[in-house]
Formats: C-alpha cells, sequence, structure tokens
C-alpha cells in the first residue's frame, strides 16, 4: 500500500522531509514542576513529560505520533500549538522561532498553526452556536473574508459535511461525530497550514471514526494542510500519516516514514507496539505475525530510567543500555529518513520469530500450562 | 451541560433544505431550553409570581398608600387631627378587632403609635427589598470580579485572593454586623449629630458588602477552574483570544447558571440579614419603616397585640418562602440532571 509513498533517498540523518520542513522541533522538553514540603513549598522534582523531542513537519505533509498513554504525545502538541511553554527545546515555524514567543509575537503565525481537540464534548463551548463558534477565529484575527464571515461559516460546514443551515444550533443539539466535524470547521477557518490533530477519532464511536478520518485526510489533500496527527491507534495512523514518529515516555524512538515503521520497524518498542495491534486474519496461510507480550506499566516519568528508558521492559536489554542513551540515528539497515533510537535493534520486518516474546509472568504461566494441556 | 435533550429529527445530515426548508432551522440555545423547562414548573411559576408581585407592591407603595389613604408616618393614635376617629384604647392597645383592622386601616395601626400597619408594611417592603437588591447585586458583582480573577489566572494570584477570602470568611458574621455598624457610622458621622437616614443605608451597604462576598467569590472561582481547563477554552487560545476575550465570551456565559441560582438563594438571606439588623437596632431607626424595625416593634406587644407582628411576618414568611421555591426551580431549570 506504500511502496509509492517511500521517500527519496537524501544524504544525512537530519534531513528526512521531502518536502521544505514547514515545523521543526529540536530538543522540544517538557518538565512539569513538582512542588512540595512544608512549610516552604519548593521544587521536589518534575514529571518529564516531553523530554527532548525532535520532529520535522514537511509543507502539506502528514507526520503520525504513536504511543502509549502518557508518554507525551498530547503534551507535544500542546507544546507546538503553544498552549504550554516549554521548558527547553526550540520551535521553529516557517524560519520563524516561536519557542517563547509571546500572544502578540505569535499573532502573524496564530492563524497558521491550528489545533482540532480530542473531546468534541468539551471543545464546543456550549453556549454559543455552532456559526459563533466557527466566526470567532476570524473575529479574534480579524480576517473578513469575502461574502462576509456568515458566508465563509456555510461554506466551512459544507465542507465537512455538516448542514449549512445548522448555522443557529447549538452544540448539544449534535452528535459526537457532527460535533468533531464542528471542531474540524473551526480549526479550518482560518486556512491554517499546520493543524495539530490531538486523538481526534479517539473519543468517538469505531463508525464515526472513519468518517472523521475520511474528512481529515480529504482536508489534508485537497487544501494541502499539514497534519501532527496524534493518537494510539496505529490502524487510524497508518491510513492517514504518511510519516510516523514513535513515542516513549517523553522521547521519540523510532521516526520514519510509513512502510519504514509499519514493515521495517527496528525499536523493539515499536516491534511491540505492532505486535499489540489485533488482526483478523481470514486465510490461514497467511504469514503469522511476531507476538511480543510486554509486561508491567511505563515506568514514572518522574523517576525516568537512566540510558534508554525501555530498558525496563526490553528483552534485549543489556547493561550498555543502562548507562548509555541511544541517539536517535539512521542505523545501519534503515532506508533513508528512518530513524530509530536502539543499541540492540531488532530485525527489520515484522514476521514470526522463532519464540515469542512474552514478558508477563502471567501470561507466560497461561501460555505455559496450555502448552502441556 | 450535555443535556439528554431530544435530538430532533431535523438533525438527519440528509439533504439541505430539500422538504423542510421552510421550518425553522433555529437552535434552541441552552438559556431557551431553560426557559422552557421553567415554565413547565408549576412551583416556580407561582413562586415568581408571589415574588413579582412584592417587587411590584414595593414599587407601588406610594400608590398604594395613597389608595389607602394613610401614610406610614402620621401618628394617628397621638396627633390631634384624628381625634374624632381614635384608633387606640386608653392602654395605647388598638381599638376593635384584630389590631384595630378597619376600612381605613387596612393591617389595623400600631399600639402606642397608632401608625398604620398597611403603610408601615409597603414601605417597609420597599426600604428592604431596595436596599437587599442593592447589595446582593453589589456583592454579587464583587465575588463574580474576584472569582473570575482567582480562577482564570490561578496560580499566586489565586493563593493570595483565596487567603484574603479565607480571612473575611473567619469573622462572625452576625456579630460583626451589630459591631460593624456602629464603627463605620462614627467614622463618617460625629457621633454627637443625628444620623441621616441615607447614611445608615449607606453604612449597612458596606458593611454588608464587605462582609458577604466571599461565597459568590468561591463558587465562581471553582465553576471557573473547572472550565478554564475545558478543551473550547484551549481552542479559543489558539485562535489567539486575549486573556480579556476569553473571560468575556467563553467563560462568562458558562457562569451566568450558578450566578443566577446563587442570586435567587442570596437575595431573601439578605432581606432577612437587613432585617436582622434593624431587628438588632443597629440598622434603620424610627421613624424609618422597615420590615426588620416591625418585628422589633411587634416583638414588644406579641402578648397583648399580636396582630401587629402577624402581618408583617406572615408577609416575610411567604416572601422567603416563595423566593427560596424560585430559586429551587431556577437551579432545576438549569440542571435538568438535578430534577426529581
Amino acid at each position: 500500500m506504500s511502496d509509492n509513498l517511500t521517500l527519496p533517498a537524501q544524504q544525512g540523518p537530519a534531513d528526512v522531509t521531502p518536502a521544505e520542513p514547514l515545523l521543526e522541533v529540536q530538543g522540544l522538553t517538557m518538565h512539569f514542576p513538582i512542588y512540595g514540603g512544608f512549610p516552604i513549598k519548593r521544587k521536589v522534582g518534575a514529571v518529564q513529560a516531553v523530554d527532548g523531542v525532535d520532529l520535522t513537519v514537511g509543507v502539506g505533509e502528514s507526520v503520525g505520533l504513536v504511543g502509549e498513554s502518557g508518554c507525551g504525545k498530547s503534551t507535544t502538541g500542546r507544546l507546538i500549538t503553544r498552549l504550554l511553554e516549554p521548558s527547553a527545546g526550540k520551535i521553529t515555524y516557517a524560519g520563524r522561532d516561536i519557542t517563547h514567543a509571546s500572544r502578540r509575537e505569535m499573532a502573524p503565525v496564530r492563524s497558521e498553526i491550528q489545533m482540532i481537540f480530542q473531546d468534541p464534548y468539551s471543545s464546543l463551548n456550549p453556549r454559543q452556536t455552532v456559526g459563533t463558534i466557527i466566526k470567532s477565529p476570524m473575529e479574534v484575527n480579524g480576517i473578513e473574508p469575502e461574502g462576509g464571515r456568515e458566508k465563509r461559516v456555510r461554506e466551512l460546514l459544507e465542507l465537512v459535511g455538516l448542514n449549512p443551515e445548522h448555522y443557529n444550533r447549538f452544540p448539544h443539539e449534535f452528535s459526537g461525530g457532527q460535533r468533531q466535524r464542528i471542531g474540524v470547521a473551526r480549526a479550518l477557518a482560518l486556512n491554517p497550514k499546520l493543524i495539530v490533530a490531538d486523538e481526534p477519532v479517539s473519543a468517538l464511536d469505531v463508525s464515526i471514526q472513519a468518517q472523521v478520518v475520511n474528512l481529515l485526510k480529504k482536508v489534508q489533500e485537497e487544501l494541502g494542510i499539514a497534519f501532527l496527527f496524534i493518537a494510539h491507534d496505529l490502524a487510524v495512523v497508518r491510513h492517514f500519516s504518511q510519516r510516523v514518529a514513535v513515542m516513549y515516555l517523553g522521547k521519540v524512538v523510532e521516526v520514519g516514514d510509513r512502510d519504514a515503521i509499519y514493515n521495517r520497524p527496528r525499536h523493539p518498542y515499536t516491534h511491540a507496539l505492532l505486535s499489540a495491534v489485533p488482526e483478523v486474519e481470514m486465510d490461514d496461510d497467511a504469514e503469522p505475525r511476531e507476538r511480543i507480550r510486554l509486561s508491567g506499566d511505563v515506568p514514572s516519568p518522574i523517576h525516568p530510567p537512566s540510558g534508554c528508558r525501555f530498558r525496563t521492559r526490553c528483552w534485549k536489554a543489556q547493561d550498555k543500555c543502562a548507562t548509555e542513551e541511544p541517539p536517535l540515528l539512521q542505523i545501519s539497515g534503515n532506508r533513508a529518513g528512518h530513524l530509530t533510537a536502539c543499541h540492540f535493534p531488532e530485525e527489520p520486518t515484522t514476521e514470526a520469530r522463532d519464540e515469542d516474546v512474552i514478558l508477563d509472568p502471567a501470561l507466560q504461566a497461561l501460555e505455559g500450562s496450555a502448552d502441556q494441556g | 451541560m450535555t443535556s439528554p435533550v431530544a435530538l430532533d429529527p431535523e438533525l438527519d445530515e440528509s439533504k439541505p433544505g430539500a422538504d423542510k426548508g421552510e421550518q425553522k432551522l433555529e437552535g434552541r440555545s441552552p438559556g431557551q431550553l431553560m426557559w422552557q423547562r421553567f415554565k413547565r414548573d408549576r412551583t416556580g411559576v407561582i413562586c415568581a409570581v408571589v415574588v413579582i408581585f412584592y417587587f411590584v407592591v414595593a414599587l407601588l407603595a406610594p400608590v398604594l398608600t395613597k389608595l389607602s389613604g394613610t401614610d406610614p408616618y402620621t401618628l394617628y393614635g397621638q396627633d390631634p387631627t384624628y381625634n374624632d376617629t381614635p384608633v387606640l384604647d386608653e392602654f395605647g392597645l388598638p381599638l376593635g378587632w384584630f389590631g384595630g383592622l378597619s376600612g381605613s386601616h387596612w393591617f389595623g395601626v400600631e399600639p402606642q403609635y397608632g401608625r398604620d400597619v398597611f403603610a408601615m408594611l409597603v414601605y417597609g417592603m420597599r426600604t428592604s427589598l431596595f436596599m437587599a437588591v442593592g447589595v446582593t447585586v453589589l456583592l454579587m458583582v464583587t465575588g463574580i470580579v474576584i472569582g473570575l480573577i482567582g480562577g482564570y489566572f490561578g496560580g499566586r494570584t489565586d493563593y493570595w485572593i483565596g487567603r484574603v477570602t479565607d480571612f473575611f470568611l473567619s469573622f462572625p458574621q452576625q456579630l460583626f454586623f451589630i459591631a460593624f455598624m456602629p464603627v463605620v457610622t462614627a467614622f463618617f458621622v460625629d457621633p454627637r449629630e443625628e444620623t441621616p437616614t441615607y447614611f445608615r443605608a449607606l453604612a449597612m451597604l458596606i458593611v454588608l458588602w464587605l462582609l458577604g462576598w466571599m461565597g459568590m467569590a468561591r463558587l465562581v472561582r471553582s465553576t471557573v477552574l473547572s472550565l478554564r481547563e475545558r478543551e473550547f477554552v484551549e481552542a479559543a487560545k489558539v485562535s489567539g483570544a486575549s486573556p480579556g476575550r476569553i473571560v468575556r465570551k467563553e467563560i462568562l456565559p458558562n457562569v451566568v447558571t450558578p450566578i443566577l441560582v446563587q442570586f435567587t438563594y442570596q437575595l431573601p438571606s439578605t432581606i432577612l440579614t437587613i432585617a436582622f439588623l434593624s431587628f438588632a437596632g443597629v440598622g434603620f431607626v424610627e421613624p424609618t419603616p422597615d420590615w426588620g424595625r416591625l418585628f422589633a416593634a411587634g416583638s414588644q406587644y406579641a402578648q397583648q397585640d399580636p396582630a401587629f407582628i402577624f402581618f408583617p411576618g406572615v408577609a416575610l414568611v411567604i416572601f422567603v418562602l416563595a423566593f427560596n421555591l424560585l430559586g429551587d426551580s431556577v437551579r432545576d431549570a438549569f440542571d435538568p440532571k438535578s430534577g426529581r
């Protein structure tokens, strides 16, 4: 499905985007301080939600950001839209450093970076009509489209597949999928160049998810908007994104084009993630896929493991992993633009291995007894 | 917020305006839905009518006393002009049935002085209601502003505003009303001179305001805290909206509900507090007609002339009851989930 999307070979590991970069993120870090102590509160630690993320989104490109819950995907999205103030790192949008830009300094690019939110029930103000909701970004930015704002709102409603006559309705009169469409229309109101979609479909019914994802895909292709698509649903990201970045505990562990990540993953965590996707195999001759069952939870981001952050749950971990943090590089065997942060990468395949990797003791016991019985 | 309101079939994403083009496609705002639910609540509507009736009476007090032909200041029992129509016996108690009910004194007369109870009551209501509305509006506005600032900006601002709120909350209110009133008055007016009535009103306003805004501030702050984290606020931020705009357009409309509910609870309790102040002797004094002062006077004659305290008492009980029930109905109408 992705042969035609293979990226042209390029030199150098950093230069991975096919198009000119629209958004560049370097070493982005967000540490939420924890205060404690009595009687004087002081900083006693930090939740290292995002810890040195490098990411590039090209013009009109759709980049997926996947990872477990709590790995810092959403925080990354909020940092890029400047809802949060990064602790360190650099965000460059179209050559302009917006890392610590104030609201006024942001004004020129505000309209170009928009966001679609996760929960369609809390992302629309219940006291405003749909028209007001979609119109207000235009009011804030003083945009007066041809034919008036109301006409533009009706066009947008039509574009996202809603009845333009619903202009005067209130959000509570819509279903979840329709509400998310309103959210999409609002994000489109300013003709953005980059949309950060923070799990835009995870709150929706599965049957509605497809509609909304297809709507986003249509919008992306027709309007040429770059997307940073944050999701934990690998299938959705595969459908939507040309490039994918895998995050684990505040770090990007692997990044590459869709084919590289889904068919030739190198990082053990990517392998584990992919093998966790349930699959319906109709024919028995189909190539069996590898099985990896991790145990335990993601370690606390307050005290992340030293060295490689995945080592506590990795079956290949060695002493080196604890002392040395693997850099995000194009390791040998990777195609251009496919970067992996691992000392002992896996084979670039997702086919079944001789022995399943099952780290979960309970599952191991279960499998053992099944074999005997 | 996401009320289980039936979605009407018009919402189907079918051809826009094909067969139902002429039908209205106006959405009903949460406010309109609330109004519809409220209209269905019989208790609420009755109470609203009663409450409005009281306000009308207070507003029209001069007209009503003109109708009854009495006024609250004339001493019908002592004034020589009215010697030919005696209203008091030789002990100073009203002549006639139940406190001296008659065609000219609809609710009887006051013992000792013979003032007209009806005129005193309607004028007293006027004083109390207007004072209460003034105080309530003032402390509502203060509470809303402080709560909005604390809730929206959070952090250090919120911390210090919270401590100041705690400080004011820690005063024993009733005691301080009584203790502060003379202090505030003495601060502006020489104690040897007569305190003008308007100044008494002003002093009460100041004291009740200073010691009354905290509840509202707390309520607004907590509501704003939960609203601030909602994604529609973030969406407004992403579009570049200023904090002022976010507070005005996104947050304030969502705080209106608790504010309105709180208002309907606050007003009757303020009326009672003002009545209490006058009762305790630090509010309005003779001869200003006032609800609380009527009680203070009435309680002295409760045994000899129970009718004197009966009319003001019943009027107050009905009013406070109706207003509180109205508050319940307003809350139910706003929040369908809390309904019985």
